[in-house]
């Protein structure tokens, strides 16, 4: 069947419309003057960030000859890649998830893992460098520093400016073109300090000694941050965990991340696990699987959580805000810090983030990625 | 304040029933008594300080922050008070000590229009987000915390071990912060007197019939009338109009005063003069001319002239001081009738019982109240008392099935509140002609109810994928979905661009598999114009 006027007018404009472009007066595309032949090496395509030279993606949402890869988390590290350049622990991630650079015992293709330490620079097809730079987001993860033709353009992945016991902090890096994550990129997140937040989870505890506090946090980066930092609280009881972030806390200890005492919930009978904190992934706060516990008490650990609705959406009764994203004053900060010539937004919130570059005379625009996580951390 | 804050926002953050009573319950037995009487009003939705509005709210914010990061802001976080908490700069140097509640309404009362902008920073410089958040709730008078002021009696009565009851007889003759109502539940004064006060007692309700069937010889039935539903109360030589929620509306409709010069409570439905309703019975104009009298505080004389009120009487609670509560329906009802010729008729008629051979014979009859456009009809147990709220089995109410239209969804918006992350608001058209010879699509409405929450993330994953413009927050749609929307009626209006505006739609089905030619012209619309 030949396409109607329809869905060929729909196929034409996922080409060419771009998102917040009808949306003049709030987010003009462009703040200043057009780029013109610089930096034509580095392309945004709704796939990922092209490196033309180099043949090579960063973090592309499909499989690709050769990715270039920030960090471990699903929206930014897919499997199926020829090879993939990483840090070695985003590599060990990977490996866990995909069994990227582990020969496939079906005698498939074995994709090539190529690892990077932070502070390494390789050098690509092309004549591009490429710098790995801690970004503090998870353990592993990196900003990409890219050189090309005396032209420096930063992907920073995911990234925040607190400190993290999981992963060495943000270095920032002075580059013409900064390419820049925009999560929590609205004025009313603010992520307040950790140690505040643990002491209202340590609070709750103390309160219902009889029960206790399961604490939804993403089985990546989230669990094993929270775990260190009730640690570094001094809470030394052992702490109980889902089945799902047995193998990735494993990982983390493997990497010289001390967890203390962790316990398998699965191990475990009722009673035991009164008084105790035990973390779970989002998904199982609501789940069937969360009534063999004491009478939780419903925790989650998100950025989100600042808004009220946003934690009773996930039927939260102790909502702590805990991100491994820069909030919005880490966000602006940051970008005042590096200082570029422009800053490319990949994916959240962009369009306040490009207001206010208009508003201090900063050139920014927005990328269309596909896959990105949109609503949620 | 601050606790008062912690309290919301333990309440925000609670869903069991039972805890709520409890956080509340505590609260009121825990907290000074300068305090606990400002708590429950504020919780009861019961206060109101005129000079502080959301847009007051608003202007403050936006003299702070730059304005399109203030709507981005809102329109994320769904709420103008949150967004506002979130986003008061801090201020500069050590922070005031935070007001207390008391100290804070004290100080709210005290603001004018005019102080209100260089007052209410002041106060948000003491207060920490939760304590501004829990603040212009307050201020502005709607909590919207998933706390119903029933709820809020309840846990009263919890807390001083009394009768809900006796609660809410007592309520409507006091006003915040309760110091009679404190003094009777918790330090064992007399209760307080409301014999001549006009107060509001709270209404019966019916809950809706579905496939129950009764027995007319136990059930009488009488037509639902499409007003809004009344109690008028005359007591201590003065009148009062109150609506269904106990709002006092006495101001909305002074030609009722006078109407009613002996002390009685009746329930009835207000309408206003006109043609459309009734029949034979006649008087009354359709709800799209009531509604323009709805919602003011002062009425003009020439819409006193044009649309006059008056109301139909479903019952009677108090005769010249005789409560009848307990008495039987049927009794009620003789003494209403006979009560009747006492009233002006200008301004009072009785709602006709309905008289059928038997239920299917009754169901004909309802069938064919479409034109006459009632709301429905009404089934009372004759025996029944006269109890507040819905008691299962007494009252039922039997509304006409709404009305149909497939439309297509235009434009999306996020909801507010527990939906801010969804688009769940809708706007949807019908073709201004033939879809296959190049008509348009009109707006005929708008809708944000009526789906399930499974549905609710299919239509929102629909609306991210099919975005093909953005204006603000609103999203254009690709005009590929068909909602079939039910409606009450349908009314001519110069408002709408499609000359036509529906009440209460809702959508009814989501279409997935119709195509969007085949959706309703607006002439079908049209057609069901009835006034």
């Amino acid at each position: 069947m030949a396409p109607t006027a329809r869905t060929k007018a729909k196929a034409d404009r996922v080409q060419t419309t771009e998102r917040g472009a009808h949306w003049k007066q709030f987010a003009p595309r462009l703040v200043g003057e057009v780029m013109r032949a610089p930096f034509s090496w580095i392309r945004p395509e709704p796939w990922g960030i092209h490196v033309v030279p180099a043949d090579a993606w960063i973090d592309p949402g499909k499989a690709v000859e050769r990715a270039l890869v920030t960090h471990g988390h699903a929206d930014h590290a897919r499997g199926g890649h020829g090879e993939t350049v990483a840090t070695p622990e985003t590599l060990a991630i990977m490996a866990l998830r995909y069994r990227t650079g582990i020969e496939d015992q079906h005698g498939d293709m074995p994709s090539m893992a190529t690892a990077v330490e932070y502070g390494e620079t390789i050098r690509l097809k092309g004549g591009v460098d490429a710098t790995y730079i801690p970004a503090g987001h998870v353990l592993g993860s990196a900003q990409i520093l890219l050189e090309h033709a005396g032209e420096r353009v930063v992907v920073t992945g995911d990234y925040k400016r607190r400190p993290d016991p999981t992963c060495p902090p943000f270095e920032v890096t002075p580059c013409d073109i900064f390419i820049t994550e925009a999560t929590f990129g609205l004025p009313v997140f603010t992520h307040p300090p950790i140690e505040e937040e643990m002491a209202k989870l340590l609070g709750r505890l103390e309160a219902h000694p009889e029960r206790c506090v399961l604490v939804g946090a993403y089985a990546l980066g989230k669990a094993q941050r929270v775990i260190a930092e009730l640690r570094r609280a001094g809470h030394i009881k052992p702490i109980y965990l889902h089945g799902a972030m047995e193998k990735m806390c494993r990982l983390y200890e493997e990497h010289g991340v001390d967890l203390g005492e962790l316990r398998l919930v699965s191990d475990a009978k009722k009673d035991d696990m009164r008084g105790h904190i035990v973390v779970s992934p989002p998904s199982a706060l609501n789940d069937r699987w969360s009534r063999r516990l004491p009478e939780p008490i419903t925790a989650m650990a998100s950025g989100w959580m600042r808004v009220r609705q946003r934690a009773r959406q996930r039927n939260v009764e102790l909502p702590l805000v805990i991100s491994d994203h820069a909030d919005w004053s880490e966000l602006t900060r940051t970008i005042e810090e590096v200082d570029p010539h422009e800053t490319w937004i990949t994916h959240g919130r962009e369009e306040a983030l490009l207001r206010w570059h208009q508003l201090h005379q900063r050139r920014a625009r927005a990328l269309a990625l596909v896959g990105r996580e949109d609503e949620d951390e | 304040m601050e606790e008062f804050a912690a309290l919301i926002d333990a309440l925000v953050y609670t869903r069991s029933r039972n805890e709520k009573l409890r956080l509340i319950a505590e609260y009121l037995r825990n907290t000074s008594r300068d305090d606990r009487g400002w708590a429950l009003a504020a919780l009861t939705n019961s206060l109101d300080f005129p000079a502080v509005k959301s847009s007051t709210v608003r202007a403050l914010l936006q003299e702070r922050v730059d304005p399109v990061l203030w709507t981005l802001s809102r329109d994320f976080v769904g709420d103008t008070a949150e967004t506002a908490s979130l986003l008061w700069p801090e201020p500069e140097g050590e922070r005031r000590p935070a007001p207390s509640l008391s100290e804070a309404v004290a100080e709210l009362e005290r603001l004018t229009r005019k102080s209100v902008l260089s007052e209410l920073p002041k106060l948000f410089d003491r207060l920490e987000p939760p304590g501004r958040y829990a603040l212009v709730k307050m201020a502005t008078g709607a909590m919207r915390i998933g706390i119903s002021s029933r709820l809020a009696k309840v846990a009263f009565a919890q807390a001083f071990d009394v009768e809900v009851e006796d609660v809410e007889e007592y309520w409507h003759g006091l006003v915040p912060p309760y110091d009679e109502l404190f003094a009777w539940a918790a330090d064992g004064a007399d209760p307080p007197d409301i014999e001549n006060l006009p107060t509001f007692r709270p209404f019966m309700l019916a809950h809706p019939l579905e496939e129950t069937v009764v027995d007319l010889s136990d059930y009488a039935a009488e037509w639902k009338w499409d007003g809004i539903r009344v109690q008028l109360v005359h007591a201590g030589g003065e009148t009062r109009v109150y609506s269904r929620s106990g709002d006092d509306v006495s101001a909305t409709f002074p030609e009722m005063l006078d109407a009613l010069d002996i002390p009685a409570v009746l329930d009835g439905e207000l309408l206003v003069r006109g043609s459309a309703q009734g029949g034979e019975e006649g008087g009354a104009a359709s709800f799209n001319a009531l509604q323009q009298r709805l919602g003011r505080k002062t009425v003009a004389k020439k819409m006193l002239r044009e649309a006059p009120a008056f109301v139909r009487l479903y019952d009677a609670l108090i005769i010249e001081g005789e409560d009848l509560r307990e008495r039987a329906w049927e009794d009620r009802r003789a003494r209403l009738e006979a009560f009747l010729p006492r009233l002006p008729d200008s301004h009072f008629d009785l709602s006709a019982i309905v008289e059928a051979r038997d239920f299917d014979h009754l169901a004909e009859i309802r069938e064919g109240t479409r034109d006459a456009a009632i709301e429905g009809l009404m089934l009372k147990r004759r025996d029944s008392p006269y109890i507040a709220g819905r008691k299962t089995g007494l009252w039922y109410k039997w509304k006409r099935d709404p009305l149909l239209i497939d439309c297509v969804l235009m434009y999306a918006q996020r909801g507010s509140g527990k939906r801010s992350s969804f688009f769940s608001d809708y706007t949807f058209g019908c073709w201004d002609g033939d879809p296959d010879e190049g008509a348009e699509l009109l707006p005929v409405g708008k809708a944000y109810s009526g789906f399930t929450d499974e549905e609710l993330k299919k239509i929102d994953r629909h609306v991210r994928q099919n975005t093909i413009n953005r204006f603000g927050p609103v999203r254009e749609i690709e005009r590929t979905l068909v909602f079939e929307v039910a409606f009450d009626s349908v009314h001519a209006s110069k408002r709408h661009k499609s000359g036509l505006a529906m009440r209460f739609p809702r959508i009814h089905r989501v279409r997935w598999d119709k195509p969007p030619h085949e959706a309703d012209r607006i002439d079908a619309l049209k057609a069901l114009i009835r006034d």
